[in-house]
């Protein structure tokens, strides 16, 4: 995951293969995979649609 | 405040992060000032509003004990009005009553509200002061109080088509280079020698951001480095000790305005700590630094404490500015850190040094520590091991782990790089104030987050002061006075009653005084100012 940069357009929920059986860690990592793609529906809804104008618009003066 | 505990007088105060959507080049002090008088004006309809009392502000006052000369102090360290004399002795005082109308400069907005807490303009910000609280979940309550009353702001904003709408913000850094600040302040026992002070603090400031941390995309001050670290605030922290908070900021402040008895206390002020939506993150924030403050005042007063205080000042660090940077940049929180003594260790090893000291010294007291003592420690204890064993099962406790779980899941799943501006704007939009808006909110909201306190509590918390320290005599004093009261203050309460020939300004020195047990029953006999004034002694 973290690291990783491949592009992999649009999302998709098909299996993931894996060649040995995974460890329990691994599981778990799985499980936490599919929480945070539930997240992330949840926010694509009310992220801001133009990000980079949101981004670059975000100017404040400094403070304490 | 005696015996084995958590509890100590302490308050959280938060600039907010403000913006008009879609005009970058809005004027923010104009933006903030709407954010505030929109709130004053919706609550007093129609009556004065009181003044924020400067009299005993003393902003250039050093915990080091000098005095830094007005002429050589930056502009924007000059959070006071010319100085007044200090009043002294309990009793209401008079005050001559200006004439005319007071100038009302629209940079000044200032509105003390009915839970004690302080709404007004600092800066270029609108920020909301907590009231004063003695324990770390009450510091939750009125922390999150502090996002109700923004967002209130925003909505009447929104619904009034004359004002622009404004958005607002509960995080430290814009991503371009400016960074606005949450402190903390500590009432400490002024016995303690402010060297031990910082001896004792530096290393634990330094490496709380383990857990205290809110998550920043950027790395530099500027976020001229793609990546993601920590906490907000790190890259913008340059000195060890110091007075600044707006240039040169410093892990341990010196700023010393104890707004209380000076010989009893000093306000420890902490600025090197990020604006956390988190519930547990701000609950721990508070609870550890005010366990450590407690461990240093044991030690100072001797005993069995002594020794295990001696062993949290024998984790100095070689550069603690620079071990501030490597540490927020560390995700995998394997960094080792030279000590003087020449150990190497990580933030988490002296985390828990800290840990195991703070419990040593419990055990010494002998006496069983309170229920929310015991429960800061049990969770810090948890909280540092699974950082150690399992990071990713903090995730609902822990904000910057919270957060990098989602902009992982966001790379992983569309193959983004750290620099994409999608990032950047999960990173923006997580502390939006707004619930429908506020990337955090939508988390708590699918009970992806831990919650302490229920939406009840803050909405009560809104309305209501803490009952335990002085924000009491405040809050309730405003809301049944409020058109009698002309100014106030952390320190003081300045009544004007109609008819009378001065104003009478009620002192509160002791910020443990004023409380519901020691004022809720003349409060409640006093139907208005007058009455009080004569039962207080006016």
């Amino acid at each position: 995951m973290a690291g990783q940069d491949q592009v992999r357009h649009g999302h998709e929920d098909e299996p993931v293969d894996e060649p040995a059986p995974p460890a329990p860690s691994a599981a778990g990592a799985q499980a936490r995979d599919a929480e945070v793609d539930a997240l992330l529906e949840e926010i694509d809804d009310v992220l801001e649609q133009n990000a980079e104008q949101f981004v670059r618009g975000f100017v404040q003066k400094g403070g304490q | 405040m005696d015996g084995v505990t958590v509890r100590r007088v302490m308050g959280i105060e938060t600039e907010y992060g403000v913006l008009q959507p879609g005009r970058p080049l809005a004027n923010p002090m104009l933006l903030s000032s709407h954010v505030v008088a929109v709130h004053a004006a919706a609550r007093e309809a129609g009556r004065s509003r009181a003044r924020w009392d400067y009299d005993d502000e003393d902003p250039l006052h050093d915990a080091r004990g000098f005095h830094l000369q007005r002429a050589a102090a930056h502009p924007s360290m000059l959070t006071d009005s010319p100085t007044v004399p200090a009043p002294s002795g309990d009793g209401p005082q008079a005050m001559p009553r200006s004439e005319g109308e007071e100038y009302e400069d629209p940079g000044a907005a200032n509105v003390i509200l009915t839970n004690g807490a302080r709404l007004y303009v600092d800066h270029a910000h609108p920020e909301y002061s907590s009231p004063e609280v003695t324990t770390p979940l009450d510091a939750v309550r009125w922390d999150r109080a502090g996002e109700l009353v923004m967002l209130e702001s925003v909505r009447r904003l929104a619904a009034s088509p004359a004002l622009p709408d404004v958005t607002l913000y509960k995080n430290n850094v814009d991503g371009k280079g400016a960074t606005y600040g949450t402190h903390e302040n500590y009432l400490v026992e002024r016995s303690v020698p402010f060297a031990d002070l910082v001896a004792g603090l530096t290393t634990f400031l330094v490496t709380r951001q383990v857990f205290t941390g809110a998550g920043r995309v950027g790395l530099g001050q500027r976020g001229e480095h793609p990546g993601f670290q920590l906490s907000q605030r790190a890259d913008y922290i340059e000195a060890e000790v110091g007075l600044e908070t707006t240039l040169r900021r410093p892990i341990v402040n010196t700023r010393d305005e104890p707004h209380a008895d000076p010989a009893r206390w000093r306000r420890l002020h902490v600025i090197i700590g990020d604006a956390t939506m988190l519930e547990p993150a701000t609950y721990l924030r508070l609870g550890t630094t005010s366990l450590v403050l407690w461990l240093l005042e044991q030690a100072t007063a001797g005993g069995a404490a002594r020794r295990a205080a001696q062993r949290v000042e024998r984790l100095a660090l070689r550069d603690p500015v620079q071990a501030v940077h490597r540490v927020s940049h560390d995700l995998g929180l394997g960094e080792r850190l030279e000590l003087v003594d020449g150990r190497r260790l990580t933030a988490l090893e002296l985390q828990a040094e800290y840990l195991d000291a703070v419990r040593e010294a419990l055990d010494a007291q002998g006496a069983e520590p309170d229920d929310a003592t015991r429960d800061v420690v049990a969770r810090w204890g948890s909280l540092l091991e699974r950082l150690g064993t399992e990071p990713a099962s903090c995730a609902r406790e822990v904000e910057w782990l919270a957060k990098l779980r989602l902009l992982d899941g966001m790379r992983r799943r569309d193959g983004l790089a750290w620099d994409h501006p999608r990032l950047a704007a999960v990173d923006l939009q997580w502390s939006d104030v707004r619930p429908e808006r506020g990337l955090y909110h939508r988390l708590a909201a699918a009970g992806a987050v831990e919650l302490l306190v229920t939406p009840q509590d803050v909405a009560d918390a809104v309305q209501h002061p803490p009952q335990d320290t002085r924000a009491y005599f405040r809050g309730e004093a405003v809301a049944r006075y409020g058109s009698e009261i002309s100014a106030a203050s952390w320190d003081s309460v300045v009544f004007d009653v109609p008819g009378t020939q001065t104003l009478q300004r009620v002192p509160m020195r002791d910020p443990l005084r004023g409380t519901r047990a020691h004022v809720g029953e003349l409060l409640d006999r006093s139907p208005d100012a007058r009455s009080l004034l004569a039962a207080l002694g006016g």
